[in-house]
């Protein structure tokens, strides 16, 4: 197990190859599909977001309104990233983003852009909704919660010791591309 | 609340926070074939573990709660409006209560009202049979395994899928290839021979209300679910497409009757995290039993 805690730096993320496994540690923002739409059409990160050096989280979290107004984290696995395929790469290019949480994998562009401005893909099991909630510390904020609703909104956590393991480094590596072609090849003498 | 409702509640509460017993031995016996200190063992300790959170928390094993699909057997003459508005009162209860996910969005709008009742969701198929018994059986379906069921027209020469068996088992294996670990593996196919769009990927989703270690009462169909459970977990896809051996947990397949124009094979996909639960309701619409 390896720890990457924040500031995430290109240094930190270049060390990494495929198939580490990784406790990450630090401040992490959600964003999916409506995020990542709307940062590709122009749209402006709201004041008190930054992504620079910064992770982002293929996220839609439960999250239930406390008494004294704060938030509970309540369930919060990965959703899947390759819908944010269009998107990412740019993303990635403009924002200075240097990890991308997420689950299922992610195709060529995000795989180049990984590549060549330094960011790495974090792989977290799909479906493991109350072991990951469990490393959210604390709820520091929302934004885009009326326009986008709970669970495309961005959500700005404080995470401890969450699993991941690094499917696509930064070296222009990908296990998902590697485990296709390898099941593409078993499957065909299976025909 | 009425009875109903509470029933209802619980039985939502439940499916949500609590992976069915079959369900979980099958995740238990692939942890103890995948190699030790593999990427795969890995995944499935976190998955068990998540598990066992979930139910000790009452809280959902996934935050995608998914399409919630309800199965309803009820005797002639029963009341299926109000059960049906009962049970969209009951799913509203749920969400505030953290069950479910606020997770219903309107297609047009965009907009999320955050109460997960809206046109066609949730989904009720009713059926009439010759008991008095009330069974409402609950699956929450996922978006991520959703996304990833496909459906195939046959013939397809790409494939060099024919309209036989032989072609049915090259568009089934092609789906889990073409799935890797998208759709959160290790999965669950369920799969429809025949029909047309609409019912073929409907019953596919109606397999998924059978036990994993049932066989299949067809030996064609059960000889077809054998071989592509085996065929698959020899791929190499593994849990969350990692690697490994564990790429499916069972294989679930029905045969419908279809136009001679039309050859569908529609193959649904359920994540690891089944969630699949079901009770029988008394005449007071208290839960007699649980049917998983």
């Amino acid at each position: 197990m390896i720890k990457l805690s924040f500031p995430f730096t290109e240094e930190k993320v270049r060390a990494l190859k495929v198939g580490d496994e990784v406790l990450i540690s630090g401040v992490v923002f959600t964003g999916r599909d409506a995020v990542h739409k709307y940062l590709h059409e122009g749209g402006k990160l709201p004041d008190g977001v930054s992504l620079r050096d910064g992770i982002i989280y293929h996220c839609g979290p439960v999250m239930m309104k406390q008494p004294d107004g704060s938030w509970k984290c309540t369930a919060a696995g990965p959703t899947t990233s390759i819908r944010e395929e269009p998107y990412q790469w740019q993303i990635i290019r403009d924002f200075g983003v240097r990890g991308v949480i997420g689950k299922g994998g992610m195709g060529d562009r995000t795989l180049a852009a990984c590549k060549e401005y330094g960011c790495v893909y974090l792989h977290a099991v799909g479906g493991a909704a109350q072991v990951l909630a469990e490393c959210v510390n604390k709820v520091r904020n929302v934004y885009f919660a009326a326009e986008f609703g709970a669970p495309e909104a961005i959500w700005e956590l404080e995470i401890a010791d969450f699993p991941a393991v690094v499917t696509i480094d930064a070296h222009g590596n990908s296990l998902h591309r590697d485990i296709f072609a390898s099941s593409q090849a078993a499957l065909a003498e299976r025909l | 609340m009425s009875q109903l409702q509470a029933s209802l509640v619980e039985l939502i509460r439940r499916t949500s926070a609590e992976i069915p017993d079959d369900v979980h031995q099958a995740i238990l016996t692939s942890l103890e074939n995948e190699k030790k200190g593999s990427l795969a063992a890995s995944a499935i300790k976190i998955i068990d573990q998540n598990i066992a959170l979930a139910k000790q928390k009452s809280q959902p094993i996934c935050q995608d709660t998914g399409s919630i699909l309800f199965y309803v057997d009820v005797p002639v003459g029963y009341d299926q409006i109000t059960f049906a508005e009962t049970a969209r009162e009951a799913v509203k209860e749920a969400t505030k209560k953290g069950f479910l996910r606020q997770n219903s969005v309107d297609s047009l709008t965009g907009k999320n009202d955050g109460t997960n009742v809206g046109p066609g969701a949730p989904a009720f198929h009713f059926h009439q049979h010759h008991s008095p018994d009330v069974n409402v059986r609950l699956v929450l379906k996922g978006g991520g395994c959703e996304n990833v069921g496909a459906q195939y027209s046959l013939p397809i020469e790409k494939l060099q899928a024919n309209r036989d068996h032989d072609g049915c088992r090259r568009v089934i294996l092609d789906a889990i290839l073409q799935a890797q670990g998208k759709g959160c593996g290790p999965g669950i196919l369920g799969v429809c021979i025949g029909g047309d769009r609409a019912t073929g990927y409907e019953l596919s989703k109606t397999q998924f209300l059978r036990r994993l270690e049932d066989r299949n009462p067809n030996p064609e169909l059960d000889g077809l679910e054998q071989d592509i459970l085996k065929t698959a977990n020899e791929l190499g896809i593994g849990p969350m497409g990692f690697g490994g051996k564990t790429t499916l947990l069972g294989v679930k397949i029905c045969a419908a009757n279809r136009v001679p124009a039309s050859f569908f094979v529609s193959v649904s996909y359920m994540c690891w995290a089944y969630r699949r639960q079901g009770v029988q309701l008394d005449a007071g619409s208290n839960i007699e039993k649980w049917l998983y």
